[in-house]
């Protein structure tokens, strides 16, 4: 399985702990990452950016894809937002007149936008194509003794149309089967699809970290031992915010937010290190004690 | 007569009454018979009307035309006169629960007062400039088919009711006041769009959204309030409406963005509070302090894709359309 590795911004930037835990996972799940083929690629925008020009947005998301279908390659992702700015986009490109104005921009460049190779997020590619069974095989170390609350992150379960969940229903669950299939049990919590509050960090950070708390102390109260993320912007908030989260609430949460390539490395076997899954600001130590292993 | 499949499926609904228990919510199980056309609203009906008279609710037209019956069904607004029984069945089981973000009367009635005050707030009427014509105001068909998907609102307060900043901040005039906004904003008719926009641009106006698009997904007639809040951003920020830190956000990331491809995170920061702004930037200190020590500060100078003046060339092209 080869694809166009799109990382995203943030692995590249304030998580580097998900660029490196992906390369490692997914060699030992036979997934081919080539980021040459993306070296082109800009920024998604990240919704920020269609908040002041969509079309300009949705054409940098269609030149993307454009240069990946070059190489006949599908996309993989490894950030909800970057997937679901990309899922939006593809849906909007659907209408075949906005398509042509589109590539009327992109021809100048040599690219055409086809929209045949939809672009997949890491977490469904799991699920969707390496599947329960290989994937159980792959599995080293299994996570028994570990309590996980899955966050999906908004732009990975919303809008369900741009998603495809109709076509692919097991999207809706994929976060929680993950977490089975690595052994371990899902912490069911009202949070699991709400927002973290990134996107209003900068405007409103009192309500922004009401929803860090909200989340992170709901989840550590009903037993979680850690929250699972396939969303790096949500764990820069759920995990660098949470702190300032716990004194606003006057009390003490300290779940470790770990990111979904971590997760799945550390039931393939792989150590901590490799993993990064020591360098986020809660501390993993706990975690990693339940699993017997040292960080 | 056509047959069809009936069975026994378990209602929970989360109930609450002023005059029991201290008005303490508590959930109700009910084991109802139903037909396999029954909608959540027929199997609330017929639990009323045939098992407890008890139970209080609120509903008119069963047409998904009033909007009166929105409820949380498994956790997410849905109108119930909309949904049928067997899309949200889970294991024979669904639960029932009130609108979210609006006071519970009883059970499943709730107190829309919050919803009207806030419609109301943002001038829900046409304000133009010339005197008022004496029949109606006309405006060119083409002109007006934009709002439509806008005027198909039925104020049904889904949206309200799944609104995530709303939980958080009740002065947020929520999604549906703010896709009403939209509607007189953008309508040709009125004279008033500056000084809309510039209340809205205010606390708990169209900044506030966190764009978590529970409003597009559970608004039962497709109005898309967010992408109508999105709409009124770009407006205000066209207006060089730009004091806001949301507008400051979005013109910095859109400026990296043209400038090397790539987001840098330090940059937009420091861009968006101000490069002088100490106070601001003080209280961000500890936050950099402890990722600098976590080994994971995002890099000052960020690298530039590959290619970059192709992309200089489309901002060049679209950034002002």
């Amino acid at each position: 399985m080869k694809f166009a590795f799109f990382p995203g911004c943030v692995a590249k930037g304030a998580a580097p702990e998900l660029y490196t835990s992906t390369v490692k996972v997914a060699e030992i799940l036979g997934i081919e990452l080539d980021e040459k083929a993306m070296e082109s690629a800009s920024c998604t925008g990240a919704g920020v950016l269609q908040e002041k020009n969509q079309l300009l947005g949705d054409t940098l998301n269609a030149r993307n894809i454009a240069l990946a279908e070059k190489q006949n390659l599908p996309i993989l992702t490894i950030c909800s937002t970057c997937q679901g700015v990309m899922s939006q986009a593809e849906q909007r490109l659907e209408n075949e007149e906005y398509r042509a104005q589109i590539n009327e921009t992109l021809k100048e460049e040599g690219l055409e936008y086809t929209g045949k190779t939809p672009t997949r997020h890491l977490l469904w590619i799991i699920v969707e194509e390496i599947g329960e069974k290989k994937f159980k095989s792959l599995v080293k170390r299994k996570l028994e003794t570990l309590n996980l609350a899955p966050f999906y992150g908004c732009y990975l379960v919303r809008p369900s149309k741009a998603l495809k969940f109709y076509e692919n229903p097991e999207r809706e669950t994929c976060l929680e089967d993950l977490t089975e299939w690595v052994g371990a049990k899902v912490t069911d919590f009202p949070g699991s699809k709400a927002c973290c509050g990134f996107p209003i960090l900068t405007v409103n950070e009192k309500a922004a970290l009401k929803m860090v708390g909200n989340h992170t102390s709901s989840a550590k109260d009903l037993g979680a031992d850690a929250m699972v993320t396939p969303c790096p912007l949500c764990h820069l908030n759920l995990d660098q915010y949470q702190n300032r989260a716990a004194g606003m609430m006057k009390r003490e949460i300290d779940l470790p937010i770990i990111h979904v390539p971590q997760l799945v490395g550390l039931a393939l076997g792989l150590d901590p290190k490799e993993l990064r899954i020591n360098k986020h600001i809660i501390s993993t130590k706990k975690l990693l004690s339940e699993l017997s292993l040292r960080p | 007569m056509v047959q069809t499949a009936k069975k026994t499926v378990q209602i929970t609904i989360k109930r609450q009454d002023p005059e029991v228990d201290g008005n303490k919510p508590y959930f109700q199980d009910y084991n109802v018979e139903v037909e396999d056309w029954f909608t959540v609203l027929d199997v609330l009906i017929k639990i009323r009307e045939q098992i407890d008279g008890t139970l209080s609710l609120r509903c008119a037209c069963r047409a998904s035309i009033c909007g009166s019956c929105a409820m949380r069904v498994n956790g997410q607004a849905k109108l119930v006169c909309k949904t049928k029984l067997t899309t949200v069945m889970k294991d024979n089981k669904i639960l029932v629960e009130p609108v979210g973000n609006m006071p519970v009367i009883t059970d499943l009635t709730t107190d829309f007062k919050p919803f009207w005050d806030k419609m109301l707030a943002v001038d829900p009427y046409l304000k133009p400039e010339e005197e008022a014509p004496e029949a109606e105001y006309i405006a060119p068909n083409e002109d007006m088919v934009h709002l439509v998907g806008v005027m198909n609102c039925i104020m049904c307060g889904a949206c309200v009711s799944d609104c995530t900043v709303l939980e958080v901040k009740d002065d947020f005039l929520g999604p549906a006041a703010l896709a009403k906004a939209y509607r007189f904003v953008a309508d040709p008719r009125d004279d008033a769009e500056n000084e809309r926009l510039s209340n809205l641009i205010e606390d708990g106006g169209i900044w506030d959204c966190t764009r978590c698009m529970q409003c597009v997904e559970v608004c039962p007639k497709d109005v898309d309030p967010m992408s109508r809040i999105m709409a009124m951003r770009a407006n205000s920020m066209d207006k060089k409406m730009n004091k806001s830190y949301g507008a400051r956000h979005a013109n910095a990331f859109t400026s990296l963005i043209k400038s090397s491809g790539v987001l840098n995170e330090t940059l937009l920061i420091l861009k968006t509070k101000g490069f002088f702004n100490i106070i601001e930037l003080i209280k961000l200190l500890p936050l950099a302090i402890s990722a600098q020590l976590a080994g994971k500060r995002p890099p000052f100078l960020s690298h530039s894709i590959k290619n970059k003046d192709n992309l200089k060339k489309i901002f060049k092209k679209l950034e002002n359309k």
